[in-house]
């Protein structure tokens, strides 16, 4: 099989122009004879559904949540990128897309990277006229502040709620749209299969989160924006409820899956402090532009931060990175405070934090300058670890956050089964080894909004869709499928808790997968995941029944696809013999322990086809090739 | 720590509940409200009973999908904070909690502690936008809007659609939701336009759901996790005054409520020639 990314003729500025006019049109009469299924919600699944809905298609939006507007996008802090350059500061499209593909550390398509910095000023300019109350200066104009990774000021930003306010914007039209009677909502639903007849993508299998009833969904197009699997490590800065089992179950029909070790770890979250803990807090990266990062020169130093005079601290990434100082991006960010703790230099009880000290910033600036710009992070830091960061610094440790990793799709967003459609942190495509801070929005909303809606006609101008059976072999086999492994799952009634498997399952993902791997450690997290993964279906106890709510069963189906994609993950990570962005392989780095690329051997998208249960999964490349951004080495010094 | 879980327990809608009690001896005074269910409901699965339904997702106090009455009060007792954020050192030791379900006929119980919320949904879709397609966006700083302004929008955008303020209110009403939604769009000159029906068809809305009337108790924005003012309420109230004087000619539709969870009709395809 060879990879067909389908990027589109002529110089980088012109290729979405030649795409959009080469893309053949659906009549605006044949729209409504089109269904098109959304799955998910969020900043990428509801403006795909409000815009698809707006030009005419017949909708069909799933979320597993109890109301759209619950999406995990919705928990996003920090802000949305936009080369608007409205701080006449030297922004440009060309600069965010090179600030993109190299922050990317050279392992994404340029041509994508390229179309998503284009659109990012149309985004700003859909979600003002929505009403989203972006920041603003005196006179009215819209403010900006940098963000982690970027010397220019390009990030737009509602306080600490980003991704509430632009949720709400596309929730909002969506809701519009259901109003309208073009987009039919389904709550409370969670998608278990896709259909795959005759090759292509034509509906899905579904379970009603309420009654247990198993229905099936059939339509010309399925769309998936049913974001990350961080979940996988059990402890993230996800929402309890994200999961990869839309995606994994589309894997499973046929859709290659790539760059699955490419995960991000998040610097600034509120360390770990018990067993029980059920997810990490991220504290926006925001905080770095003005908090200073800090830990003590001398190992196992206890004393309390305010008793350790200037001269015995180490504010190592100012140290290290005099250019970008705190604001490095995120993996580099990361694995400075694991190395420094690794040297026993960590703070907190656990000596797994790290200081980050606003003490400095509230004496030049004045708490309410502080106040203003992160009162409601520093009163969530507060209500979390009774501490107040306005006097004693913040602890803070990386933590799982995104996943740049996804289903493979090519420029026209389609993923390798026809019909097919993937979008947001679903995908693979925009972020490369790794994701810029404020990027995250920026790609939900370009894929829902401007891409998809319109490559998505090229494929239903192009196609015939007959109507599909319900009893269709195809169609049989997939409802039975999610029967019997609903049964399966409550019938082992065996010792141990779901939760209890999700957090070993977890535990090695993180210890071995995480901010830094080896051939050893990978090759050993794969045999004790294989391991784990048969006592989980030898000894889950799922209560209840598959009649009604039923919590665990949701969680269940949920981790027993983590395990399976678990594995991809350390496999892939074990193939990729290099270091790239997030992905940092102990075995190769420079002599000042930096991320060292094999651009000879390893400038390609690794995508994963599915072989069976247990048995080694194929791999497709697709070769990158870098015509406008020569890859060096990052350099943040 | 050691304290006394009573938990409202109830298999479905149309069964009828239960306070259960729950004894705990080893709650961390750092752990959240949801992390002591979780630590609970991990104790009931092993001796073979059935877990507390609850509903939790993002565990930042941003998504609005927890809530829940603890000893009477909507997320318990402390300010501006939902119960995912809300940890137990903020209970004595020993201390009893009956934690029970957002208790509102607009809000039929699920299960246990679970609600159906969808009722907001409806307002939301009755006319709680900017009616603006993609793509017809005029720059964005074409439109310029004062920082006080803009302050004041998020101020009222702020809210998570929680329903702790329909909980709280003796009269079960949905005033704060809906107000603080009109607020946001409406003070902004982008929502400008629309203000008038916005504000009929919302309140129609609301009052098709069957929630109560306002009689300006005020527990809804003590109890309101985001702290949105009661301000909004006037500001609904007015909106809804002027456009009953201005759009008289309109004829305001409202969208039936419904409660059921049926997966409803499906996607038909209609094949064309392609």
């Amino acid at each position: 099989m060879t990879l067909d990314s389908r990027v589109p003729e002529g110089p980088i500025e012109k290729k979405w122009d030649n795409a959009r006019f080469n893309l053949k049109l659906v009549n605006p009469a044949n729209k409504r004879k089109h269904s098109i299924i959304v799955v998910g919600s969020g900043l990428a699944g509801g403006s795909a559904a409000a815009t698809l809905g707006e030009l005419g298609y017949k909708v069909s939006c799933f979320c597993f949540q109890d109301s759209p507007r619950r999406a995990h996008s919705i928990a996003a802090q920090g802000g949305i990128n936009a080369a608007k350059n409205y701080q006449n500061d030297g922004d440009s499209v060309f600069r965010l897309f090179y600030d993109t593909v190299k922050g990317g550390d050279f392992r994404a398509r340029e041509a994508n990277v390229y179309r998503l910095a284009q659109i990012s000023v149309n985004i700003i300019d859909q979600c003002v006229a929505q009403g989203v109350p972006f920041a603003r200066e005196y006179g009215g104009a819209l403010t900006n502040r940098s963000f982690g990774g970027a010397q220019v000021s390009r990030t737009f930003y509602a306080r600490g709620q980003t991704g509430q306010q632009l949720l709400l914007g596309a929730y909002q039209a969506l809701e519009r749209q259901i109003h309208a009677g073009s987009v039919t909502m389904y709550p409370r639903t969670e998608m278990l299969d896709l259909l795959v007849v005759d090759g292509r993508a034509r509906g899905i299998v579904t379970r009603n989160l309420v009654t247990g009833e198993v229905s099936t969904h059939f339509a010309d197009a399925v769309i998936l924006g049913t974001g990350g699997y961080g979940n996988v490590y059990y402890l993230s800065t996800n929402a309890k409820g994200s999961n990869v089992t839309a995606c994994w179950r589309a894997h499973k029909r046929g859709a290659l899956f790539a760059n699955p070790c490419f995960t991000q770890i998040h610097p600034t979250c509120i360390p770990v402090s018990g067993d029980y803990q059920s997810k990490l807090t991220l504290m926006s990266e925001s905080l770095r532009n003005d908090g200073r990062i800090w830990v003590p020169k001398q190992k196992g130093d206890k004393r309390p931060p305010d008793q350790i005079p200037e001269s015995d601290r180490d504010y190592y990434l100012e140290r290290r990175y005099p250019s970008f100082g705190n604001l490095v991006p995120r993996d580099v960010a990361s694995r400075n405070a694991k190395n420094v703790c690794d040297e026993g230099r960590g703070v907190g009880e656990s000596g797994l934090g790290v200081y980050l000290d606003f003490g400095a910033s509230i004496n030049r600036l004045g708490r309410k300058t502080i106040e203003e710009r992160y009162g409601n992070l520093f009163d969530m830091y507060q209500r979390i670890t009774d501490e107040d960061p306005y006097k004693v610094p913040m602890r803070i440790f990386p933590a799982i956050h995104y996943t740049m990793g996804g289903l493979w799709v090519d420029y026209n967003l389609q993923s390798t089964i026809p019909g097919l459609f993937v979008i947001g942190e679903a995908n693979f495509s925009d972020h490369g080894a790794n994701r810029l801070g404020a990027s995250a929005l920026m790609q939900g909303l370009s894929d829902g909004y401007f891409v998809v809606p319109y490559t998505i006609g090229d494929y239903l101008a192009t196609n015939k869709f007959p109507i599909v059976a319900e009893s269709s072999s195809e169609v049989q086999q997939a409802v039975s499928c999610v029967h019997s492994s609903t049964k399966k799952l409550l019938s082992i009634k065996g010792k141990r808790t779901v939760d209890s498997f999700h957090r070993q399952l977890g535990k090695i993902v993180w210890d071995y997968c995480g901010m830094s791997r080896t051939a050893e450690g990978l090759s050993s997290a794969i045999d004790q995941i294989r391991e784990l993964r048969n006592d989980f279906w030898k000894d889950v106890n799922v209560p209840g029944s598959g009649d009604d709510v039923n919590q665990s069963l949701e969680k269940a189906g949920r981790v027993a696809d983590f395990f399976e994609l678990a594995e991809l993950m350390c496999v892939d990570a074990l193939d990729r013999n290099e270091s790239c962005g997030g992905h940092f392989r102990e075995e190769y780095q420079t002599p000042e322990g930096e991320a060292q690329r094999n651009d000879e051997d390893f400038s390609y998208v690794a995508a994963w086809g599915y072989r069976g249960p247990g048995n080694q999964p194929d791999l497709v490349k697709e070769p990158l090739e870098f015509d406008y951004v020569h890859p060096s080495q990052r350099s943040y010094k | 720590m050691r304290m006394t879980l009573k938990i409202w327990r109830q298999s479905g809608p149309r069964d009828s509940g239960k306070l259960v009690t729950y004894p705990m001896d080893n709650v961390n005074p750092d752990m959240s409200v949801l992390e002591c269910l979780d630590v609970l409901n991990e104790g009931l699965i092993e001796k073979g009973e059935l877990p507390v339904t609850f509903e939790h997702d993002c565990r930042e106090g941003i998504c609005g999908s927890c809530g829940f009455m603890i000893n009477g009060e909507a997320h318990g007792p402390m300010k501006a904070t939902t119960v995912c954020q809300l940890t137990m050192r903020h209970f004595k030791e020993g201390s009893e909690l009956v934690m029970e379900p957002w208790r509102a006929r607009p809000f039929p119980i699920i299960k246990d502690l679970m609600v159906d919320r969808r009722a907001f949904d409806r307002i939301i879709a009755s006319g709680g936008y900017i009616s603006v397609g993609t793509g017809s966006a005029p720059d964005g700083n074409a439109i310029p809007v004062s920082k006080e302004i803009s302050d004041r929008a998020m101020d009222a955008a702020a809210c998570i659609g929680c329903g702790a303020c329909v909980a709280a209110c003796p009269n079960a009403s949905a005033a704060l939701f809906t107000g603080a939604k009109m607020s946001h769009l409406s003070i902004l000159p982008q929502g400008a336009p629309e203000r008038d029906i916005r504000a009929l068809r919302m309140v129609s809305q609301m009052n098709a759901e069957g929630f109560g009337g306002c009689t300006n108790i005020g527990e809804c924005t003590a109890a309101c996790p985001k702290e949105i003012k009661l301000e909004v309420i006037a500001t609904m109230n007015r909106d809804y005054t002027r456009g009953s004087w201005r759009e008289r000619s309109s004829e305001i539709t409202t969208i039936t409520p419904f409660t059921e969870w049926s997966t409803g009709s499906k996607l038909q395809n209609d094949p064309i020639s392609g």
